[in-house]
Formats: structure tokens, sequence, C-alpha cells
């Protein structure tokens, strides 16, 4: 089959691979219909996530149709329409039996390496290095998806094909923070980053109750779908002073809750931002947070703080002081996506979610390497490469 | 590689330090140990009850495949997180070069053990093992760093900090 693979830093291509095949009893293969790039991609695609290594299969966003299925399986048959949560969980251990699926002990077949990095392992995840379990992407024509009951969702009759595709990474993660983060009826919330999972997380916070949210980035056509499909407020960082915009919005108080959507490889205009990126070349640390930094300064004493961009390792010069003296909660999490994807394609279904605008450039599979080019690059207005490998 | 290398040397003193702290704080609190090498307890906790994991005392087949190179016990896990398995080397832990040689060799006696509880544990939760080889893949061009992760998933199921 044709897939899109990872050569080496900023490199991908798009060659012929082995076909998968049911290897647990809990398999199922799909046909995948769409695959999206994600901006966490884009630590794999630059070498920041060491644990690749070259013709892995990219992808963990996608949707497709139920070809084959293992004798365990209980909840699908073949020709199911069904939208795939990223993470990789059993739904037996102790973790996902308390709706944390992401932490899942039996995901990952490869736990030493996210021991040594993190001090435990976490679950499996699709296409994100051999840390996370070497599993191959969704960048092809099909892809295994291992236990399947636990982690492929049927898609209702009017959902379209585009709009489930986001529910399989963006908006649970989205959700996942907005929920995590304890946002009360009132809030105001404050969003980092306006890419898929930021839109997502920016919605969840109003379907959960807060009153005002505010969505910080640069880019001016995010910018314009966070108002037209999220309903939110914005503020362009290159514009505009973000803590003293914040806090002239919040009385002086600041966001009750900060939500950073970015991770290791952040932007800002600041010369933080040289000295991080030094720093990162270097390798003196793994991670930039500078948007992180920022909505610690940002956030109103006693408020709360959730780090949903994806980090890897070490970052430097983190105000720990400021979350200690302002008597912060601080909280992380990959995406829980098992315990949202139902819910959030009922509310696609009900209208209360939009979607389908983040695929701003939908392409065959075999312009994959351009897809990553222009997502990476921003070119054209690209919020999200998705690719159509049945093309 | 080196990002990581030099999160995980980061990882290894800090925790080093820590470990060495908390054994002083031990040896200051227990009476001493008997003088001599030891093996420690490593231990998976199972969401399932003693019985289940144990039934009629009889050891999960990765452990008991293990022969009499463990010793296996069960015990509750506090606040409701299931049962506690617990292997130990009935030998002395290798040390020093020995051991360094030993886990990069893929020959470490504690490799077995960890994988066993690893496979134990998937095995009462799960019903199976979760497997990922083999699995699709382009051109695989040799590296140093693919060497590296590809040595470093061989042993996976067997590192770690179990």
């Amino acid at each position: 089959m044709k897939a899109l693979t990872w050569r080496g830093v900023n490199e991908t291509a798009v060659e012929t691979v082995d076909d998968p095949t049911i290897l647990n009893d809990r398999d199922v293969i799909l046909e995948v219909r769409l695959t999206t790039t994600c901006g966490s991609d884009l630590h794999l695609l630059g070498g920041y996530i060491p644990a690749m290594r070259a013709g892995d299969v990219l992808g963990h966003e996608f949707m497709g149709e139920v070809v084959e299925v293992g004798r365990a399986v209980r909840n699908h048959r073949v020709g199911d329409r069904v939208v795939v949560c990223s993470f990789i969980a059993c739904g037996q251990c102790w973790y996902c039996k308390r709706e944390l699926w992401s932490l899942c002990d039996n995901g990952n077949p490869n736990p030493a390496l996210t021991e040594g990095l993190w001090g435990s392992s976490i679950g499996g995840c699709f296409a994100y290095s051999h840390a996370l379990g070497g599993f191959a992407g969704s960048h092809a024509e099909y892809v295994r998806v291992p236990y399947a009951d636990q982690g492929a969702f049927t898609v209702p009759d009017g959902v379209s094909d585009t709009a489930a595709l986001f529910a399989s990474d963006a908006a649970p993660t989205g959700w996942t923070g907005a929920d995590l983060a304890g946002i009360a009826p009132g809030d105001t919330v404050a969003v980092w980053g306006a890419g898929g999972v930021g839109q997502m997380a920016a919605r969840a916070a109003m379907l959960l109750g807060a009153e005002q949210v505010v969505v910080i980035d640069r880019l001016p056509e995010r910018l314009a779908q966070v108002r037209r499909h999220i309903g939110a407020e914005i503020i362009d960082y290159t514009s505009d002073d973000v803590i003293a915009e914040l806090k002239e919005r919040t009385g002086g108080r600041g966001p009750d809750v900060c939500i950073e959507a970015v991770g290791m490889e952040a932007h800002s205009t600041g010369p933080a931002y040289l000295y991080d990126q030094l720093k990162q070349q270097l390798r003196l640390q793994s991670d930039r947070p500078t948007a992180l930094r920022e909505a610690v300064y940002a956030c109103r004493k006693g408020g709360s703080l959730f780090s949903l961009g994806v980090f890897g390792g070490l970052v430097d010069k983190f105000p720990f002081g400021a979350i200690m003296n302002k008597g912060m909660t601080v909280r992380g999490a990959q995406q829980h996506g098992h315990r949202y994807i139902p819910m959030i394609l009922d509310r696609i279904a009900a209208g209360e979610i939009s979607t389908e605008h983040l695929a701003t450039h939908v392409m065959p599979l075999d312009q994959g390497p351009e897809g990553y080019r222009m997502f990476k690059n921003k070119e054209d207005g690209c919020v999200r490469a998705v690719f159509q490998p049945g093309r | 590689m080196s990002t990581r290398t030099a999160g995980g040397v980061a990882l290894v003193v800090g925790g080093g330090v820590v470990l060495a702290v908390r054994r002083l704080q031990r040896r200051a609190a227990e009476p001493p140990r008997s003088p001599g090498p030891r093996s420690r307890w490593r231990a998976v906790t199972v969401d399932r009850s003693p019985e289940e994991v144990m039934p009629d005392q009889q050891v999960p087949a990765p452990l008991a495949a293990l022969g009499d190179l463990v010793e296996v016990e069960v015990r509750p896990a506090p606040g409701d997180k299931g049962t506690e398995l617990r292997a130990r080397l009935r030998v002395p832990e290798p040390t020093g070069m020995a051991s360094a040689a030993g886990r990069v060799a893929g020959n470490d006696p504690r490799q077995r053990v960890r994988a066993a509880l690893r496979e134990a544990k998937q095995l009462i939760e799960v019903g199976e093992v979760l497997r990922v080889d083999p699995t699709p893949h382009g051109r695989r061009t040799p590296t140093p760093t693919g060497a590296l992760v590809e040595r470093a998933t061989d042993l996976a199921p067997g590192e770690g900090l179990l």
C-alpha cells in the first residue's frame, strides 16, 4: 500500500509499504478515508522527538471504514464508518477505568523509553515515535487499530467524514484541557494557540460555561476562524501586549483558566524567543516554553493552568515562583479522547461544535510531502492539510 | 538523540540523588539489614483482586516460566488500586560493569523479570499481550540514531524503572 513516511529531519516521502495485518484479537484494520496533519507532528518532523526511525509511517488523526475485524472485537463490523482516537488504550486497567485513557498501562509495548524519560510510561499513540509504541500511522491506505472496541467510534449518520475526522484528536484534546482545567460557569478562559486544538479548547470552554474566552495567536487566518467558527475573542500577540490586554479585559485580575495549546515549538516576538531558540538548537533544553511562561504570568491568583501543547522533556527558565506564590493549580495531559469522542460526535451532529473549517487544504496522499511543507510553513493560510489515501 | 540523552542523564542524576536521600532516611528509620547484596522486589499493580491475580496461589504463566529464578508474591494495593504482583530474583542482582554489559546485551536477569511482570499484568487485565511487530514501514536507512532506537526498542519490554 501507499504510505507517507518520515525519512529524516523535515523530510517525508510517499513509499510503498506492507499492508497492516491483525496482530491481536482486539484489532481492526481500517481503510483510511481521511487523515490529517497535526501540529504535534511538526515536533516529529523537526527531530525534536528523537525516538523516530527513517521509514516510520506518519499520521495519528484519522477516520475510515472497517475492512477486517479481529475475533475478539464486539462493537464493530466490516463496513462501519469510524473515527479513531489517537491514543491507544486497553479499557481494562486502573487508569482506563477511571477515564484517564491516555495514561493506560497496557497501550505501549515499549514502556521503558518513557519510563526513563518521565518516570512512568503512558499509553500508546499512533505514529508518535517508538517512545509511544512504534505503531504505524494513518497516512496510509490502511491502518491497524489495536483495542478497537475501546478506540474506534462509529460516526453517526449526518456527520460528514471531514467533520468526524477532527473528533480523532483536535476536538477531544481541546475538550480534555477545558474539562480538566476545572472551568466554572462565568469564568474567563484564555487559550494560547489558534490551531485546531486551541480552537477546540476554546469551543469546549464556551460549552462548559465560560463567560469570556480569549484566543491568542499571530496568524490572521486562524484568528479569523476563531471569530467566525468558534465565537471567541482574539488577541494578536504581534500587535498587542498579551498580559496588558488580558488584564484590561478582566478588570485587572487575569484569566481564571489558562490553556496552553502550543507546545514545545512556541513562537513569540520578544527576546525570550531568541533565547529559547538558541538553547533548543544547542540541545541545552528540549522544549521552548515561551507561551507556557506567558500563561503563568497572565493567570489570576489562585487560577488554573492547563498544558495541552505537547512537551517532550526539559524546559528552562520556568517561572515556578509565580506558580507557587500565586497559588496556581497546574495540570496537563495528552487527550483522554475515549471519554469525550461519543459526546463530541453528538455535539457535531447537533451543530454545537464546528470542525470542518479546519480542513483548509484537502489533497491526495501522494501530495503528502507538499501538504506537510505547507502546514509547517503556514503557507496559503494552511490550518490543516488533510490527505485522502483513496484518491 | 542528544536531547533525549541529556534529559535522560539529568533524570538519572536527579533520580540518583533522590534515591540516595531516601535510602539514608530509610536507614535512619529501619533496623540495619544483613550485609551483602540483595535483590529488589519489582512489581506491577494489577486492577484485579489477589484471588484473580494468583488463583489458588498459581503463579501467572510468564513468571512461572522463570522457574526458580524468582520468588513471587501478591498483596492488596492500598486505596482500591487492585493487587501488587511482585517478583524478586533469588540471586543477587548484577552490579557494576557486569550489570551494564548484561543490560546492553539483553541478558540481564532483571530484564526477564520486568518483561514477565508486564506480560502477566496484560494477560490478567486484557487477556493478551499487545503486539506491534511486524508493523508497516518504509525503507529503513541505516543510521546511528536509527540503530540506537532499534536497540532501545528491542530492550524496552525488559528495561525501565520497574
